[in-house]
């Protein structure tokens, strides 16, 4: 494959698979696990939810930074991923809304790039092998030299155990609001999802992950929602021990990898998905309604079915894997999903399920 | 899924009806989503009854349903059909807008209630909703949907109330001119009071709309799906190049939507989502909004509560096939309780995502229509349309470009670099079909992409495309060819053509160089899902990319080669011939495997092949994909003129073409050596000579008589072959139609002036075999495509039968015919002449396979694959006719083409067909006339106004009109000829005033059919022209051959009897057909 174009950056696969092709961010080696996502908009979002954090993020749609970048549709304050993979990025944007082009964004905020690559060739490959871990890098002894990454590789820990943490609120902060008051462990939150609760006039504290229960219950919240966040819900033990000490306290709703911690924390076991769920078109039942709607998903992990304590009913399911996508409480007012209610990116079908929390607790 | 299928109990036959005749704004997507539907419902084990005229497609094919009604789509006839058939359902919205219009008819005069038919998906309510433009407005403000203020006015004081409140501009749309005319953009009080003057001046019913014109935004449409359980999901979104102001089917259209931010796409998304709930539409559903390129504000424009040309094409684009799924939703079923055909494991409620970029480009009919306003606007001018899968957006539009095959590589038309800036500027600001190219060629001139959006509103994410494309072509072109820019380029979309072109080199080197380097294109799989989920879709694009993901099989293969857009004189019956062929290969165990670029027919369906490769019918990309597949041969007999183009060039590079010899292509195609062919076989043929010079024309005119059947060897921009009478015609043609010169020489034919006869004959090489002879109805000189035909010959004499029969066996054992042939015969004085011979399959073998019911694509297949006729078991020779008749009808789209000259010549101008079969040849000629969309006159005044050739002829026809209960009237010298004759004809002229005068009695509806043949066509100034198209516009019929118009008197002769006319089945006339065995029955007439 070499020769085809001017090469400046590599992505080297753990399996040994190498991908050429350009840089077009900030330069620089970095490792993570790589990723899909088959979205079509909405990159600014993926780039900047903290659940991509440790990730090298591809996207499957071929032209990406056609609208350029606009802040506000930023999830968080800075990018979290650890690189971002495509096939042809767009050096001149168009879009009435647009700051800067995502070149400038990536360089800006130090996140390296890569484009060029063969992205469904990737992404078949990640599909077939499932997910696995990379390193991205402009570094001219890496593109000459791939082969090499494999030490660097073993360097490092092959799986990232405090991704959490480095996403989290360092401390609480108060959002006031006339309306229920919530508290939010935030695990790595979307501004979309505080947005959305702000909206509904919530009074908001978001809380660091590792809050004990006792804090939280000092607020005296009407309700308690754990968000989502990136990674392994078995590396977050401090946030389902609090959720554990909540429930029954106060009703609970999880999001994501909220979700994953309350199954948990309630006697549930959660597993590692082949590749993951991450794009905008994931379909997904409400079992009580028998009503379909289009999500928007980014796990990597996902609740056990059988392992599920008998206190918990499956409320969703997922239509192209069956996975668990909500769970129900038979005794307590405890819900979650495994998708994104609160979209950004993605569709705005389920966005009734925030809402109907917010109501129950008011 | 977990719950078993809950489709609607009480339902076990289902009524389609197609969309009829293919017309400009109704093609082939029709055929496409009918097919889909009566697959899908048979798959649910349900019986299916199918109506539909238009004898061109695979959904009136005899197995395609239980029964299939070949007949004129109106009232009358479906309630007959209902009251004898009984179905249990009726699917309206498969069928375009003509099955939908039908649907609602029915359902509002009760006969659905009172055969206890239901109506299956949307309701009648909700159809009523999306399509009535002040309900649809009223239910859009209700749930807070913004649509464009309109109103409708009568006089020009409304008019300008309307843009008081309003503000300018405003697009002003005339009601009922169907021609679009008089309509426009007005940004001035004075641009107002002439539009709409205009505008009321053209209008039927003196009305126009006014509507807030947001011409210049973003045209953004989504193609939605909704269950009865509501569920609901967004297929694809598209985004049109052209912004609003060019009907999306004019417009150059990308999938996904490319300049939208997530906040606009999901804002439009759930708009999208709302609105269908809103209007509770059971099935698909197409919405078309303007999207501000500045600010988040959007309108509806439109919304069409059924399947069309752009679900079509968005099930091209994303593999999820719309029309399957939204028959199954018809029926009950939701969208969780459908498998996904593409995984054949999940189910059919989720949204495709793709992970490549599609683009579709229209193909228009100017080529063939020199003095048609080529002008784009709000009226839809486009016959078809090419689809392009790529990876990038430059590539996918130069892929379209090469599959229009219109000699186009790249962005560039012979004459651009010719165009003044000034010319240029104006087909930016007022756009034309070349408008692409005027802003290719302003970007050569260093324009600036801010200056060109300024004038067109093309975003410039689509102009920085078109102009990085523009500089790669000058950095081929002043550069060296490094193998770096040869492997940009391709990636670009560049073929190696057009990249021999800019270097100065030839195309085999490039492809040389590209080989030696390493540069070949590698091909992906469309699976709705970016790569997300094994699929089973074998359905693939070429792309410039490291990983193949089309693997060669190990069966033997054939490929085929298709027919590319819809356009006049090459339409979907080639469609049919391809997807038959496929397969007959299938049948025969062998692996099949089809190119094609075109998104609306059934040949680019994933599932009627083994694999479907999107591809353009060029030879480079024909080549790439053999290259890969190595198939035992192609067949090219099926896919047009464009297939069998290929036949030289791929024989030439080693691949194996099946069927009739190459070399026998070469002769039949070309006209000298087809010539000489005939002569040393004794078969007559016109005599012609050829002209490089107008003292050579008229030479040759002087020797071989007039009239003459005159054709420039070589034209630029559409042939322009004619019938000449005399010398004056012949001068002016030479002065005015043709440049002749010595490289491009005239060809002078002695007109015969005869019946016109068509034969597909299927032959072996050695056996022939004819299924049945169509008799033209109008004499030679009217295109064979635009003749009304008839199957079984009415007037041929059994030693004219026997001299076709002979000729046609002949022909076919001297070209070594492995395949189909179709030769066209004109009889004169009981002499037999050859007109022309296609290799090929041709217009009229859907018709003739359908109503003799012998698979001839099969059997020529077949033949192809070695096998004999005999082997088949199929005789030799003319096969015995049937006692039921079938007459096939041409179908225009004039009202759509404004400036457009409607007589009939030569030269070929209708869209469609249709088809009425009947146990007599008036009942027929009857249904075929009223399934054409002719307006059938029965009292009122005939206009006659004819040429000098023929008013002596006419007498006895306007007797008959007469004798019908017509009155005549007359212009000039036909007046007085008529007089002569003692016709009580009523004098009229065709002056200014005379003119003004007859146009109003059409519009009013006195006049209740023209009969006009004209002198001199073709000028838009001329009276004649005006009349005609004044005819046109108000839908009053206008026969301009004197042929057509007896045989409608016949046909309101035989009505007026009261003939009453069979309501059968094809099904039913076949088995009566086989019941008298006539495949025993052969006639083995060449006994010499
Ligand atoms: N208010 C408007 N201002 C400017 N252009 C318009 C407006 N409404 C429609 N158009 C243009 O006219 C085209 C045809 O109009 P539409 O209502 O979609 O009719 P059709 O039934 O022929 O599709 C659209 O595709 C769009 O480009
Ligand atoms: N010598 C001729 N005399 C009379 N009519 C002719 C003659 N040659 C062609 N035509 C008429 O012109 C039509 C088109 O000519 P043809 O050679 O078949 O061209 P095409 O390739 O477009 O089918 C025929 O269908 C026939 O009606
Ligand atoms: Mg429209
Ligand atoms: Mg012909």
């Amino acid at each position: 494959m070499g020769g085809k174009e001017p090469v400046s950056a590599v992505l080297w696969l753990e399996d040994g698979t190498v991908f050429k092709g350009r840089s077009f961010g900030f330069s620089g080696r970095k490792r993570g696990e790589v990723v899909f996502s088959t979205g079509m908009t909405g990159y600014l979002e993926a780039i900047t939810d903290p659940s991509f954090a440790g990730q090298i993020l591809t996207m499957t749609y071929p032209l990406i930074g056609n609208y350029g970048v606009n802040p506000e549709d930023s999830q968080s304050a800075k990018p979290y991923i650890r690189g971002l993979v495509v096939r042809d990025f767009c050096p001149r944007p168009s879009n009435w809304r647009s700051t800067e082009t995502l070149a400038d964004y990536l360089v800006r905020n130090q996140v390296i790039a890569i484009a060029g690559v063969d992205t469904r060739a990737l992404t078949r490959h990640l599909r077939i092998r499932g997910t696995m871990g990379g390193i991205i890098s402009t570094e001219q002894e890496d593109v000459n030299n791939p082969a090499q990454l494999a030490e660097y590789w073993k360097e490092g820990p092959s799986r990232e155990m405090n991704l959490v943490s480095s996403v989290t609120t360092p401390q609480v902060y108060h959002v006031p609001g006339s309306g229920p008051r919530v508290a939010i462990l935030d695990l790595g939150m979307k501004k979309r999802f505080l947005d959305i609760l702000t909206k509904m006039n919530c009074e908001c504290f978001v809380l660091p992950a590792k809050a004990q229960a006792g804090e939280v219950l000092a607020l005296s919240p009407q309700g308690v929602l754990i968000s989502n966040g990136p990674g392994d819900p078995k590396d977050v033990p401090q946030t389902i021990k609090t959720v554990a000490a909540l429930a029954g306290k106060v009703p609970l709703f999880g999001v994501c990898l909220g979700h994953q911690a309350l199954a948990l924390a309630l006697g549930g076991d959660t597993y590692k998905l082949k590749f993951g769920h991450r794009g905008v078109n994931h379909p997904v039942k409400d079992l009580a309604t028998g009503r379909v709607y289009i999500t928007s998903q980014n796990h990597g992990y996902a609740v056990r079915e059988e392992a599920l304590p008998s206190c918990f009913a499956v409320s969703h399911r997922n239509l192209n894997d069956g996975t668990v996508e909500g769970l129900r409480h038979l005794g307590l007012p405890i819900r979650s999903v495994q998708f994104h209610p609160e979209a950004g990116p993605g569709p705005e079908d389920s966005s009734h399920i925030l809402r109907e929390f917010v109501c129950s607790i008011m | 899924m977990e719950e078993a299928a809950k489709r609607l109990k009480d339902i076990r036959k289902v009524m389609v009806i197609g969309s009829g005749p293919i017309v400009i704004g109704q093609a082939a997507e029709f055929d496409y989503a009918g097919t889909q539907a009566c697959k899908a419902l048979k798959e649910e084990g349900l019986q299916v009854v199918l109506v539909n005229s238009n004898p061109a497609t695979i959904m009136t094919d005899a197995d395609m349903a239980d029964q299939v009604y070949i007949e004129p789509l109106d009232t009358e006839i479906l309630t007959r059909i209902i009251q004898k058939e009984r179905p249990d359902g009726l699917l309206p919205s498969l069928g375009g807008q003509t099955g939908l219009n039908l649907a609602v008819k029915l359902a509002e005069a009760g006969i659905l209630d009172a055969y206890n038919v239901r109506l299956l998906g949307t309701p009648v309510e909700a159809i009523k909703r999306a399509e009535d433009r002040d309900l649809f407005k009223k239910t859009m403000l209700e749930i807070g949907e913004p649509v464009p203020a309109s109103a409708i006015v009568s006089e020009l004081t409304a008019a300008l109330e309307f843009v008081a409140q309003v503000g300018f501009p405003v697009i002003v749309r005339p009601a009922y001119t169907l021609g679009g005319t008089g309509g426009g953009i007005a940004h001035t009080p004075q641009q107002l009071r002439e539009i709409v003057s205009r505008g009321l001046r053209a209008s039927l019913i003196g009305q126009v709309l006014i509507e807030l014109s947001v011409a210049g935004w973003k045209e953004i449409e989504f193609e939605v799906m909704r269950d009865a359980a509501d569920n609901c999901i967004a297929i694809c979104s598209m985004e049109n190049f052209d912004p609003v102001g060019i009907h999306t089917g004019d417009s150059i259209v990308v999938a996904p939507a490319q300049t939208l931010s997530e906040p606009e796409f999901q804002m439009l998304r759930s708009a999208a989502l709302k609105i269908i709930r809103a209007l509770q539409v059971e099935g698909g559903c197409n919405i078309q909004f303007a999207m501000s390129p500045s600010s988040m504000q959007y309108y509806v424009i439109e919304v069409n509560p059924r399947v069309s040309r752009s679900s079509a094409l968005a099930s091209k684009a994303t593999g999820y096939p719309i029309a399957k799924m939204a028959a199954k939703i018809g029926i009950g079923l939701t969208l969780d309780q459908i498998v996904n055909p593409v995984t054949g494991k999940t189910t059919a409620c989720f949204e495709p995502t793709i992970d490549y970029v599609v683009l579709k480009i229209p193909r228009w009919p100017f080529d063939k229509f020199s003095t048609a306003d080529r002008k784009l606007g709000t009226q839809m001018k486009a016959t078809g349309e090419v689809m392009a899968i790529e990876r990038n957006f430059a590539a996918a539009l130069l892929k379209g470009l090469r599959s229009l095959e219109m000699g186009i590589y790249g962005l560039r038309l012979p004459h651009s670099h010719l165009w003044s800036d000034m010319e240029i500027e104006d087909k930016i600001r007022y756009p034309d079909d070349e408008r692409l190219f005027a802003l290719s060629e302003a970007f050569r001139r260093d324009w600036t992409v801010e200056e060109i959006y300024s004038l067109s509103g093309i975003d410039p994410w689509f102009l920085e495309k078109v102009k990085d494309l523009v500089l790669l072509e000058t950095r081929i072109a002043n550069g060296t060819l490094t193998g770096g820019l040869l492997r940009e380029a391709k990636s670009s979309g560049f073929s190696d053509y057009q990249i021999a072109k800019l270097a100065g080199i030839k195309a085999k080197e490039v492809r040389e160089r590209r080989k030696a380097e390493g540069i070949a294109p590698v091909y992906k799989l469309v699976d709705t899902c970016a790569a997300e989920f094994a699929a089973q879709t074998p359905y693939y694009y070429s792309a410039y990319e490291d990983e193949n993901e089309s693997c060669p099989g190990s069966l033997p293969k054939v490929l085929v080669v298709g027919s590319g857009p819809i356009r006049i004189g090459q339409g979907i019956e080639f469609d049919y011939c391809s997807v038959h062929s496929v397969w007959a290969l299938r049948e025969a165990g062998i692996e099949s495997i089809i190119v094609n670029n075109n998104p609306e027919t059934v040949s680019t369906d994933f599932d009627t092949s083994d694999k479907l490769y999107f591809e353009p019918l060029v030879l480079e990309d024909v080549l790439n994909i053999i290259d890969l597949e190595k198939p035992e041969g192609v067949i090219l007999q099926f896919g047009g003129q464009t297939a069998i183009n290929l036949a030289g060039p791929l024989a030439e590079e080693g691949v194996k073409v099946l069927g009739t010899p190459v070399k026998s292509i070469d002769v039949a195609e070309d006209r000298q050596k087809f010539e000489a062919l005939l002569r040393s076989m004794g078969i007559p043929q016109s005599e012609g000579r050829s002209a490089v010079n107008q003292e050579e024309a008229l030479a040759a005119a002087t020797e071989l008589g007039f009239p003459l059947l005159v054709r420039p060897s070589y034209v630029i921009g559409g042939r322009a072959m004619e019938v000449v009478h005399n010398l004056e015609d012949l001068m002016a043609y030479l002065q005015a139609a043709v440049q002749v010169s010595p490289k491009h020489p005239v060809l002078l034919d002695r007109y015969i002036c005869g019946k016109e006869v068509e034969v597909d004959a299927i032959s072996d090489g050695s056996d022939t075999l004819i299924p049945g002879i169509m008799e033209h109805i109008e004499r030679a000189g009217v295109h064979s495509g635009d003749s009304l035909a008839v199957y079984p010959p009415q007037t041929l004499t059994g030693p004219e039968i026997n001299q076709i029969v002979d000729y046609t066996q002949r022909i076919a054992r001297a070209l070594e015919v492995k395949g189909l042939l179709n030769i066209q015969f004109a009889v004169e004085k009981g002499r037999v002449y050859v007109l022309e011979a296609n290799p090929r399959a041709s217009r009229t073998v859907p018709v003739l396979s359908k109503v003799t019911g012998i698979p001839m694509v099969k059997l020529a297949t077949w033949i192809m694959l070695g096998k004999t006729l005999k082997e088949l078991g199929f005789g030799t020779g003319l096969c015995p006719a049937t006692e039921y008749v079938a007459v096939k009808a041409p179908v225009f789209s004039f009202e759509k083409l404004s400036q457009v000259e409607i007589s009939l010549g030569p030269e070929m101008k209708s869209t469609g067909e249709v088809m009425g079969i009947d146990k007599s040849f008036s009942g027929a000629l009857h249904k075929a006339l009223g399934a054409s969309g002719l307006n059938l006159p029965a009292k009122g005044m005939v206009l006659v106004s004819l040429a000098e050739k023929d008013r002596q002829e006419a007498v006895p026809l306007v007797l008959q009109y007469l004798d019908l209960g017509f009155e005549v009237i007359a212009t000039g010298e036909t007046f007085n000829i008529l007089r002569q004759a003692g016709i009580p004809a009523r004098r009229v002229s065709l002056t200014e005033d005379g003119l003004a005068a007859l146009v109003e009695s059409i519009r009013g509806g006195a006049i209740a059919l023209v009969i006009n043949t004209p002198t001199r066509g073709k000028k838009p100034e001329r009276q004649g022209f005006r009349l005609r198209r004044a005819a046109i516009e108000y839908r009053v019929p206008c026969l301009t051959s004197l042929d057509t118009a007896a045989a409608l008197a016949q046909a309101l002769r035989s009505a007026r009897l009261g003939t009453d006319l069979d309501t059968k089945s094809l099904q039913e006339y076949l088995a009566e057909g086989s019941s008298r065995n006539r495949k025993t029955l052969w006639i083995n007439n060449i006994a010499t």
